[in-house]
């Protein structure tokens, strides 16, 4: 039996790098922690909130946590299905108020984890523009408050194309020049939603022949870009991988404040408007607390500090107005007024049609 | 006593996870998400449609190209080191183990950096005149390939370093000594009583590849989608766990009967061990 400590040795050692290596490329999934809302003293003046990264202004919680003495905890989502996800698998639990977009807010009230708001402890309502009083998804704002809105369009680096983009059709029939450095947005409902708009229909449809149509259309389109991208599009422009993308206002508004040869265009088809909003879950024991929020949030100089640091409008009126005026003309999609913003088309829940769209949109990344 | 823990941690995170999965797989999507439990095959009907099978089919040809090409790099890099002085193992081990030191996102997003159009390599060869204009290096199977391979290699070389390094240099001393030329050694002695490293670094390399759905949505440019990105398309933005789930069991099975034919290439390797005994 020669050897036999030796192999068993380099066993050992191989487990312990295998596990090792485990341990340490275990961190590539999304975020994992959730945070526990729901705590037992339900006197303790406490908050756990969850946001997109990134999506609030670095000292919006802290100044918040002094004004009120409120304790936050903060938790990231990286998107709203994310935060779906982890909703669901707590049953409707685990958080106190979550940033959501208009769809999910439905969603959220379809499954009644949506707490019905109390007005009277929101005096800031008042800020609001009219338009943020009458969302699609939520009329009256009976269970969300809008924090940011904006609209889709294409932005371009203006010395890298030859002609100024107006039509979503530069995706399906580009100039030569512009084949194969192009993106579009690849997740679901803004994949589809430069066909549905240029053939003529809504970006709400669950119409199954709809739906084709925009899925050919958009696997025409597939074959002259450079790939489909949902966040890193505006630094494939500022690197000039990429010419002309598919892309958020505000995101392209990231591209231009580090290439200031970058502008954004709504093409003359139109396009979505899509809201941002608040939410507190109908769980959350903490409610008084979470009322203190979001009115916190709608005071004139925080919406101004959001608008300035996110780059997108907010629904505030007040707010808007004290935007520093040198900020609107650096970033002009902030002036954007919500007339024009509503001009277009608002993101609605796709109920059962959901199957529909994500069938679509496996047979165009599959194509 | 010892089996104890070994078959809790397989029910607690194997059997009850894929029990729960199987379930789902029966019921159907609530209009806003969640689970209505209705009982029907609709899902398993759904994922055997043609678009389902051929992102299956595609998932396979990658992840079995990614295998191929991770034998034949992991097994020279794993025979090198077994074959080295002892002191220069431990370390050279190290090395093939250190970038997973740094997080696998940020080492995905370096190979874009490299291979994009004006990135470094494409400006490199455009620099020395090698190429007129840049090669398509991203977005595309080739760059998906290359990023499982660069992930999972190590997952390769370590069950190979682990066999090559307990066989020893004596059988392929004895196989010289009566006469047999290096290839038939390597051939006829040392690859056959490394399979069982062979079989558990294809199957470490395979079964990740098929289940990853960073590498085809950051290298591949989201153009094309493999059987990781598609269930967690329909988890998280179509939240339609049961179809979702549905599809993770297909994933499962191939799993399965890969581990069966491991475990059949370990029995036949042990049987043969006692038989010579």
């Amino acid at each position: 039996m020669k050897g036999s400590i030796r192999p068993f040795r380099s066993l050992a050692l191989v487990g312990a790098l295998a596990l090792l290596l485990a341990a340490c490329s275990s961190d590539d999934g999304g975020g994992g922690g959730t945070g526990g809302g729901n705590d037992q003293n339900a006197g303790d003046r406490t908050l756990v909130i969850s946001n997109w990264d990134a999506y609030m202004p670095k000292k919006l919680i802290p100044n918040f946590e002094a004004a009120t003495g409120i304790d936050v905890q903060l938790a990231i989502h990286t998107t709203n299905e994310d935060i779906m996800g982890k909703i669901t698998a707590q049953d409707g639990g685990g958080f106190d108020v979550v940033f959501v977009s208009g769809p999910f807010v439905q969603a959220l009230v379809a499954q009644g984890w949506a707490a019905e708001l109390d007005h009277s402890q929101i005096p800031n309502l008042a800020n609001l523009y009219p338009e943020a009083t009458q969302l699609a998804f939520d009329p009256g704002n009976r269970y969300s408050i809008p924090y940011a809105w904006g609209t889709t369009g294409i932005c371009y680096r203006t010395d890298l194309v030859q002609q100024m983009p107006s039509s979503w059709d530069v995706f399906r029939n580009p100039p030569a020049d512009l084949a194969g450095k192009m993106t579009m947005l690849g997740t679901d409902r803004w994949l589809l939603q430069p066909a549905l708009i240029s053939l003529g229909y809504s970006i709400n449809t669950t119409n199954p022949a709809q739906i084709e149509e925009a899925t050919a259309w958009t696997l025409e389109a597939k074959d002259n870009l450079l790939g489909f991208d949902d966040t890193t599009f505006y630094s494939k422009l500022v690197s000039g991988e990429a010419s002309l993308v598919q892309a958020w206002d505000g995101w392209c508004e990231y591209g231009r404040a580090d290439e200031p040869k970058i502008d954004f265009v709504v093409p003359d088809e139109g396009s979505d408007v899509w809201t941002d909003t608040m939410v507190i879950l109908a769980s959350s024991e903490h409610k008084e607390e979470a009322h203190e929020f979001l009115n916190y949030v709608l005071d004139p100089k925080v919406g101004a500090s959001v608008s300035g640091f996110v780059l997108y409008k907010v629904p505030n009126e007040p707010a808007m107005e004290s935007v520093d005026p040198a900020l609107l003309e650096q970033f002009p999609t902030l002036a954007l007024s919500p007339s024009d913003l509503f001009q277009q088309e608002a993101e609605e829940d796709l109920g059962q049609g959901v199957s529909a769209w994500s069938e679509a949109v496996a047979q165009i990344k599959a194509g | 006593m010892l089996l104890g823990p070994g078959v809790t941690w397989w029910v607690v995170f194997f059997a009850v996870p894929v029990a729960i999965l199987f379930a789902y797989s029966f019921f159907r999507r609530g209009t806003f998400g969640g689970v209505v439990y209705d009982l029907s095959l609709d899902n398993y009907r759904r994922a055997i449609d043609p678009l389902y099978l051929n992102i299956l089919w595609f998932s396979i040809r990658v992840a079995v190209i990614t295998t191929g090409l991770a034998l034949l790099i992991g097994y020279p890099a794993a025979y090198f080191i077994a074959s080295s002085p002892r002191r220069l193992r431990l370390p050279l081990l190290v090395i093939v183990i250190l970038p997973f030191w740094t997080s696998f996102l940020i080492r995905t997003y370096a190979w874009i950096v490299l291979l994009n159009p004006v990135g470094l390599i494409n400006r490199s060869l455009q620099g020395l005149g090698v190429t007129d204009g840049p090669l398509p290096l991203l977005y595309n199977e080739f760059a998906i390939v290359l990023g499982l391979l660069y992930a999972y290699l190590p997952l390769m070389i370590l069950p190979l370093y682990a066999s090559i390094e307990r066989l020893g240099p004596s059988v392929r001393e004895v196989a010289a000594d009566l006469g047999a030329p290096p290839a038939n050694t390597f051939l006829r002695v040392t690859l056959p009583l490394t399979l069982p490293g062979i079989a558990a670094g294809c199957i470490f390399v395979f079964v990740p590849s098929l289940g990853n759905f960073i590498v085809p949505e950051l290298l591949g440019g989201g153009r094309k989608i493999m059987m990781g990105n598609l269930i967690q398309q329909q988890f998280l933005q179509a939240r339609d766990w049961p179809f979702g789930a549905t599809l993770a069991l297909f994933v499962v099975a191939l799993m399965l009967v890969l581990l069966a034919i491991q475990a059949r290439i370990l029995n036949r390797e042990r049987s043969q061990a006692s038989d010579g005994r």
